[in-house]
């Protein structure tokens, strides 16, 4: 259906097409980073983390500062050294939200592992508003200017369609991020500690695994991803907002059942699924329609293949 | 079979009912007849998909293959719900009791296909909504009586003790006013005193008239109240007949009794 | 002690088995409340109790909302993320069908139907909606409903919104702008009408006219909408139906295999659940005399839930004081929290802190920026506090009384199908 929707457009303007191709694909890595963390929550103790877009967000307000300590400035700074410095400030920014994220999950969710499952869902809703509190407080509730540190040459692409340096740094940034999380999971201990506690925790915990530990650990790790997210959004896109969080990880958590939730790369396919869907809507078609459309394409798929895209990895309970 | 049961009607046939899980055959095959009014076991080794064959008689799966006839109606693949509504009341292995409701209530929900009261009825409380509601409360407080734990009636079902609780799934499974009562092992965990009780009261179920299709691991409560039985390994059938025949055959004291007794 | 027994002894051991029941006391001591509010809030203001009267009759909106919503997650055990949207459809059935907007769009004639009728109109059209959205999606295990529910949630605004001047099939909602200048209520004829006498005089003029200067009239719509709900609700708990609600809850295997159809249950349980919700947008419509679709967002869905939960879920006056305290907090304490922080700071000498300097921006606005933070906290703080809520179900309680919850002899929750 996409492709007779898609095709005549192609067809008609090949180089507006691959334009748009580029602007989903790099909208969707974001999706994909955050669609992560919502997805390997859900995975391990089925709780839909409402928190984790505004994780997300303080990535990139916690970002800001740092460039400044660093003296990055926006027309001043180029070079190597910029690059080298932005990597540093991403990693630790990582860290925090990665710290933040844990300690949040051992205040707000762990007490209640036991309680009626809504519980932790309503202290997921209160912990969005707690941080989306402590930004709107830091920040203020205008738009902030995110400083634009990377020049964007344009490469050319086929049919006279270009693609940006600032799009090719966030598809391979967010490609190897999936890479190294897949291998993680799939081959270090701790990954499979993570896929013992999601199939049965009871019986994880029996074979010896620290559950409490493991499950601290996927919250440190979606949330690195997602503080990895902010941080390349305001690149991206040079603006951030207290309660920018709550609209990209509402698409982002679309993306992880899209793909299969609990599925890693599940999450990433429904990430870059969104992302192309969104930007071609917005191009092609009414873009005040493209949230309807989104939203659309997620009950469809929950009705007719409720298992996401790859297949969900969450035991029927 | 020249057997004098078959005087009476079949209420139950399976006819080569087979179940598949990907590759793996938990029921393969199976076909046997329950006469109405016997007390009818189904035995075999721990994996031999008696649970499986449970599952897909009252609705829960769909058979691979094979058709389900109850009252001479063909009742293979529809819903779990229809199946209760003409007459085949279970209770489940590891215990399913409503935990946050009383053990009234849930006697009561058995008594759900039974009722009549439409939304209306119940949004206004009309007054046939209300004689409903006495009868079948009288009826379920009978049938706890029946199961012999009418003290626990308000109290909640996760609060009762084990052996209660087994009694009250029991009681609700009775309230659908079944033909046929599945009974997955109803003696698990209890103690002997416990066993010789619920002996008793299988015994008096079939007294009004329903049929008694048990799985049970206990040889002494098998061979003790079932009239006939059919043992099931690796989800085929690989004997028939009266517990005497059962207990001499070869091939069930080479998979079954061989092994655990 | 003689044994004598006096008319005053039998009305206390009535009143103590009467309040005995703990929901009873609770519905007393809130019918009491409701009654004497407008009186309070007059008292207590100097006469300018009207404005309160107005927000207690938009909390009474909530609390209708609440009730509606423990039916689909309280009894029914489905969460329903997008409930607002049943409340989105009831408002604008109800603004659509008794304003002048119809008349701008493709059939360019504009209806006026009654509000009395509308109410019932509303309902139906929400719980038409809810059989839709649920009837091919309540086979899905329950967080997929929640994100189904989430996912429509978010389309029904939108299309409000889409749908206004200049969208390609014409203006059918107003758009961006919502419907304005939405019919007041009239009272019915037969209480109007010449052979009435003088129009009802009880208090000030009884007409809805007027819901700032004049809100007693919405107050006492709302205080008699929410009993009657409170009733139907309550014999609907307590019917076949509500049993097997909480049996589809607690184990839908379980239930089924006793004869319940557990898709037609759920279903039931949705559609009743939205027609609260449309119920409760007609009202809105009809007291703000506006919509817009900002009105309807994802946060209404989520701070319902909330109310539900933190309430008690599955018991109705837990909810209901549930609805109360959240409106409570978010209609009053938060919005009247900066005025106290400044008027405070200035009577105990800090006036400084009430202006601006540099980065600071004053106190007012300081402790304004707060209110998401404040909002958050308490939502987390309670639910730690009280995981199953203010007011729990009594089993439930009686559960976390005697502490037997993690040490259950058998925890029935636990069967596996094989």
């Amino acid at each position: 259906m996409l492709v007779v929707l898609l095709a005549p457009k192609a067809a008609s303007d090949l180089s507006l097409f691959v334009q748009i191709l580029v602007i989903g694909i790099a909208n969707g890595a974001i999706y994909a980073l955050i669609a992560l963390g919502y997805t390997m929550v859900y995975g391990i103790i089925e709780l839909i983390n409402f928190a984790h877009g505004d994780v997300f967000t303080l990535g990139a307000f916690l970002s800001l500062p740092l460039l400044g300590a660093f003296g990055l400035t926006e027309g001043k700074s180029s070079g190597v050294s910029v690059y080298l410095a932005l990597i540093l400030i991403a990693a630790i920014v990582m860290l925090l939200t990665g710290t933040i994220n844990v300690v949040i999950e051992r205040v707000a969710y762990r007490p209640l592992r036991n309680a009626p499952r809504l519980a932790p869902l309503i202290t997921a809703v209160g912990m969005s508003f707690i941080l989306e509190g402590i930004m709107y407080f830091w920040r203020g509730a205008s738009p902030i200017h995110y400083p634009d540190l990377i020049p964007n040459p344009r490469i050319p692409l086929l049919a006279g369609a270009t693609i940006g340096l600032k799009d090719i740094i966030v598809i391979v940034v967010a490609i190897v991020l999936v890479i190294l999380l897949t291998v993680f999971i799939n081959g270090s201990k701790l990954g499979k500690a993570m896929r013992a506690t999601a199939q049965d925790r009871e019986a994880a915990q029996l074979m010896g695994i620290d559950i409490n530990r493991t499950i601290a650990a996927t919250f440190f790790i979606g949330a690195v991803l997602a503080g990895a997210g902010g941080v390349i959004f305001g690149l991206y896109f040079n603006s951030v907002r207290f309660d920018l969080g709550f609209g990209v990880g509402l698409f982002a958590f679309t993306a992880a059942v899209f793909g299969g939730i609990g599925n890693i790369q599940g999450a990433a396919l429904g990430g870059l699924a969104i992302g192309l869907v969104q930007a071609f809507s917005n191009a092609y078609y009414q873009s005040a329609l493209t949230d309807v459309w989104i939203f659309a394409i997620l009950i469809l798929v929950l009705v007719f293949r409720p298992t996401g895209l790859l297949g969900m990895q969450v035991p029927e309970r | 079979m020249t057997a004098p049961e078959t005087e009476q009607p079949t209420i139950l046939a399976l006819q080569g009912v087979t179940k598949r899980f990907g590759g793996l055959t938990a029921v393969g095959n199976a076909s046997f007849e329950i006469k109405k009014g016997e007390i009818f076991a189904l035995i075999g080794p721990n994996g031999a998909g008696k649970t499986t064959l449970f599952n897909t008689i009252t609705g829960l799966y769909k058979p691979t293959a094979g058709q389900i006839i109850f009252q001479g109606r063909d009742v293979t693949g529809l819903k779990p719900y229809r199946i209760a509504h003409l007459g085949i009341a279970r209770t489940f292995q590891q215990i399913r009791l409503f935990a946050y409701m009383s053990a009234l209530d849930n006697v009561r929900i058995g008594e759900h296909s039974r009722m009549h009261a439409k939304l209306w009825d119940a949004v206004f409380k009309t007054g046939r909504a209300r004689r409903e509601e006495a009868k079948v409360t009288e009826r379920a407080m009978e049938l706890l009586e029946f199961v012999g734990i009418r003290q626990q009636a308000h109290n909640y079902a996760r609060n009762l003790p084990y052996g209660h609780q087994r009694r009250l799934e029991i009681a609700r499974a009775l309230a659908s006013d079944p033909r046929l009562l599945l009974l997955d092992e109803p003696a698990a965990g209890a103690n002997p005193q416990e066993k010789r009780e619920l002996m008793e009261l299988v015994q008096k179920v079939r007294s009004q008239d329903i049929t008694v299709l048990l799985i049970e691991h206990d040889m002494k409560v098998v061979m003790g109240i079932s009239e006939r039985i059919v043992v099931l390994d690796y989800g085929e059938k690989i004997a028939e007949g009266k517990p005497q025949e059962v207990r001499t055959n070869p091939r069930v004291i080479e998979a079954y009794l061989g092994k655990s007794a | 002690m003689s044994r004598q027994v006096s008319s005053s002894d039998s009305a206390m051991r009535w009143a103590t088995g009467f309040f005995r029941d703990r929901n009873r006391t609770i519905y007393t001591i809130l019918l009491v409340g409701a009654l004497l509010f407008p009186s309070i809030a007059d008292i207590t203001t100097g006469g300018e109790g009207n404005h309160l009267v107005s927000t207690a009759a938009d909390a009474g909106v909530f609390v209708l909302l609440a009730i509606g919503l423990n039916i689909v997650v309280g009894f029914a055990g489905l969460l329903d993320l997008g409930y607002a949207a049943f409340f989105a459809i009831g408002a604008y059935t109800y603004g659509l069908l008794a304003s002048g907007l119809l008349s701008g769009s493709p059939l360019h004639q504009e209806f006026h139907f009654p509000f009395w009728i509308m109410l019932f109109v509303a309902m139906g059209v929400a719980a038409a909606f809810g059989a839709i959205l649920g009837a091919p999606t309540l086979r899905l295990r329950g967080d997929y409903l929640a994100i189904v529910t989430l996912g429509f949630g978010e389309i029904v605004p939108r299309i409000f919104r889409f749908l206004g001047a200049g969208s390609p099939i014409g203006n059918w909602t107003g758009g961006v702008n919502g419907i304005a200048a939405i019919d007041p209520p009239t009272l019915p004829f037969f209480l109007t009408g010449p052979w009435v006498g003088a129009p009802i005089q009880v208090v000030k003029p009884f007409d809805f006219s007027d819901p700032i200067a004049y809100p007693m009239d919405f107050y006492l719509l709302i205080l008699i909408l929410v009993v009657l709900s409170i009733f139907a609700v309550n014999n609907l708990q307590n019917s076949r139906l509500g049993r097997a609600w909480m049996a589809v809850r607690e184990d839908e295997v379980a239930a089924a295999a006793s004869g319940v159809n557990t898709v037609a249950i759920k279903l039931l349980a949705f559609s009743i659940g939205a027609s609260f919700s449309g119920f409760a947008g007609c009202y809105y419509g009809a007291k703000l005399s506006t919509v817009g679709s900002e009105n309807f967002e994802f946060i209404v869905s989520v701070t319902i839930l909330i109310m539900v939960v933190l309430g008690g879920m599955g018991n109705i006056p837990g909810v209901i004081v549930g609805a109360l305290t959240i409106s409570f907090v978010n209609f009053y304490v938060l919005t009247n929290l900066p005025d106290y922080a400044s008027s405070i700071a200035s009577t105990i000498g800090l006036d400084f802190l009430n202006k601006s300097s540099g980065d600071w921006i004053g106190l007012h606005d300081e402790v304004q920026r707060l209110n998401y933070l404040i909002f958050g906290l308490i939502l987390v703080v309670v639910m730690l506090l009280r995981p199953q809520g203010l007011f729990p179900s009594r089993i439930r309680e009686q559960e976390l009384e005697k502490g037997t919850a993690e040490e259950a002899v058998f925890d029935l929750r636990e069967g596996s199908p094989e």
